[in-house]
């Protein structure tokens, strides 16, 4: 057994400990499972319009009811989720990738390279992020494909200083020295020896980071400005939901919980993973 | 002091200038730009007016002139005019900036008065029932989509109970009102605004105090304390809580980007004319001089938050002071 395969079996038998977090990480492949078989588990289409049936009611026929439109909501969350999962890995594989770039090369050159990038960040983080993401939707057009590159765009600034800070203390641990005297050279240094070790507090990030990609959307789509109907997403089924705030209330109900749910589980595996990887927090007793 | 607040000051001018370079560039970068948005409406618009137009906007010159242009005209408070209604931006976003700053000052009070209170005293009993209930609020609270939880409070206490107004700032028959009743009706306007943007802090800040607080309990002074037999009440307020609130004030000063922010949502819910709500509709309509003038003084309002964070840290903390003027 390798040195990263043993900690990576140590990790995983603190993170299975926190039952919290076991309980969210069977909630997110559910949800993935449900999200990626829509098609199969629902008889509906997403966005039939059947007048015959605007409005009714949960029932046995359609569990979460319809919409104004007489489309099943059930349906429409579901093909919903799609969204939200697919809005939540690529907006974070995008902050995740510029964040760790921009933090790597800050933290390994330091000096002149870490004050500009660190002021640009500093600049970014003074934005309110919602603000910066309207006014490039206002720009471009509003589709699933802006708000997933906006949300990422916005997205990198916390992780870049995660790195940077990692990247600072172990650039000057003993092993680099050993490594430059062997002749590696910085890329080497960089891909190879740091940022393998620099990974964990990326990794918790990005938990974190769905799922407040996936909230965003949601508000988005709620205000009109992510996803656009007919196409279904959590947000913009609650959109119908405020429009029908008197008369339907599944409408309104049921897409929160879904985006409640969903979050919630990204944020306790978030949690519990870094507990897990915090090396402060393991005691004499992991054997 | 002075010298700590001056250079604090200093370090905030390029961070300034590199706001309204971003500004800048986000709108002017666009494909299109602006005179598109103009013109897009009418197509019958002839190749010279779009040249007028252009030229009206500076758009014809090189773009770093354009920028200086515009910084120039920034420094004077000048934002240029609305492509909406043509009234100078600075004096639209003016009239909006007092409910925005109301709405936000009062959730960060909310914030503060039930957030401390309730992460000291999960930290103080740790692992308690209190304590797992309060993390479990936390939880839930970061989770819960605030628009959705808007929605919600909008059907309880507007339809189904009709307790509480859902809409505006204010009733529309006022007029009969003497000033004391006009404030209450203002007030019971901003409660549902108000308790909702304070939801998410009050989570992210108890969450804060709880381990701030559970780090400064650990501390040999407040062993010390303990072990010379002062009262447990005594050591937790006047050794632990005091310094235990110092990191909570920077952690106010980051929370405001994201409550300027929220107030996109809130007010477009509640029907709230506050600069969210005017942000909204900007950028639906893609009037791009108020779209900048609202990017660069939420941008700078936000400094001025962290700005004043940093200067009451250090007049807390004495031990920043000192490094900060060495």
């Amino acid at each position: 057994m390798t040195a990263a395969e043993s900690l990576r079996i140590l990790v995983w038998r603190r993170f299975s400990r926190n039952r919290l977090a076991i309980v969210g990480l069977t909630a997110i492949f559910l949800l993935a499972a449900v999200a990626l078989f829509a098609p199969l588990l629902s008889p509906y289409d997403p966005t039939a319009i059947n007048v015959y049936q605007v409005l009714s009611p949960p029932d046995a026929s359609h569990l979460f009811g319809t919409d104004e439109l007489g489309r099943d909501v059930l349906t429409r969350m579901l093909w919903g989720g799609r969204v939200s999962l697919k809005v939540g890995f690529v907006a974070v594989g995008i902050s995740i990738s510029i964040g760790t770039l921009v933090g790597a090369l800050a933290g390994f050159y330091g000096r002149r390279i870490d004050a500009i990038l660190m002021r640009f960040v500093d600049i970014m983080l003074a934005f309110p992020t919602l603000f910066l993401i309207l006014a490039v939707i206002a720009i471009l057009e509003p589709s699933i494909s802006t708000i997933m590159i906006i949300i990422g765009l916005t997205g990198w600034m916390g992780v870049s200083r995660l790195v940077r800070a990692e990247f600072l203390t172990l650039k000057e641990r003993d092993f680099i020295a050993a490594a430059r005297a062997a002749g590696a050279g910085d890329a080497r240094l960089i891909l190879r020896h740091i940022l393998p070790n620099a990974l964990a507090p990326v990794f918790v990030s990005a938990t974190f980071g769905i799922a407040g990609a996936i909230l965003t959307e949601s508000g988005l789509s709620f205000l009109g400005l992510g996803v656009q109907p007919p196409d279904p997403s959590w947000g913009n089924i609650l959109t119908s939901g405020k429009d029908n705030i008197t008369v339907a209330w599944w409408l309104s109900v049921f897409p929160g919980l879904a985006i409640l749910v969903t979050v919630l589980s990204y944020n306790l595996v978030g949690e519990g993973l870094r507990d897990a990887l915090d090396p402060r927090l393991w005691q004499g007793n992991e054997k | 002091m002075l010298a700590y607040v001056l250079k604090r000051l200093m370090l905030t001018v390029p961070l300034v200038i590199g706001i309204t370079l971003i500004t800048f560039s986000v709108v002017h970068l666009a494909p299109g730009g602006p005179v598109e948005v103009e013109t897009e409406m009418s197509m019958k618009a002839s190749a010279q007016a779009r040249e007028n137009l252009k030229k009206l906007y500076g758009l014809d010159k090189p773009l770093h002139e354009q920028y200086f242009d515009w910084l120039k005209r920034l420094l004077l408070l000048d934002f240029g005019k609305s492509f909406v209604d043509g009234r100078p931006v600075i004096s639209k976003i003016a009239e909006r900036i007092p409910v925005t700053l109301e709405i936000n000052l009062l959730s960060l009070i909310l914030i503060m008065i039930l957030a401390i209170p309730l992460g000291v005293l999960a930290a103080t009993r740790q692992y308690s029932i209190f304590d797992k209930l309060s993390t479990v609020f936390v939880f839930i609270g970061f989770s819960t989509p605030t628009f959705w939880l808007a929605l919600l409070c909008m059907i309880l206490f507007g339809v189904t109970l009709g307790v509480l107004p859902i809409s505006g700032i204010r009733s529309i028959d006022t007029a009969g009102m003497g000033g004391f009743e006009q404030g209450i009706d203002h007030l019971k306007h901003l409660i549902l605004p108000v308790a909702l943007s304070a939801f998410g802090g009050i989570a992210g800040m108890s969450r804060y105090s709880r381990s701030s607080m559970l780090e400064v309990i650990r501390q040999d002074y407040v062993r010390t304390a303990r072990a010379k037999g002062l009262p447990e009440s005594i050591v937790l307020r006047r050794h632990a809580l005091r310094n235990a609130l110092m990191p909570i004030v920077t952690i106010l000063g980051l929370s405001v980007p994201g409550l300027i922010g929220g107030a996109v949502i809130f007010e477009t819910i509640f029907a709230i004319p506050g600069m969210g709500q005017l942000f909204y509709s900007s950028a639906m309509s893609r009037d791009y001089p108020t779209i900048m003038g609202i990017l660069v003084i939420g941008a700078v309002l936000t400094l001025i938050g962290n700005l004043l964070a940093d200067i009451s840290y250090a007049l807390v903390d004495p031990r920043i002071r000192v490094r900060g003027e060495s």
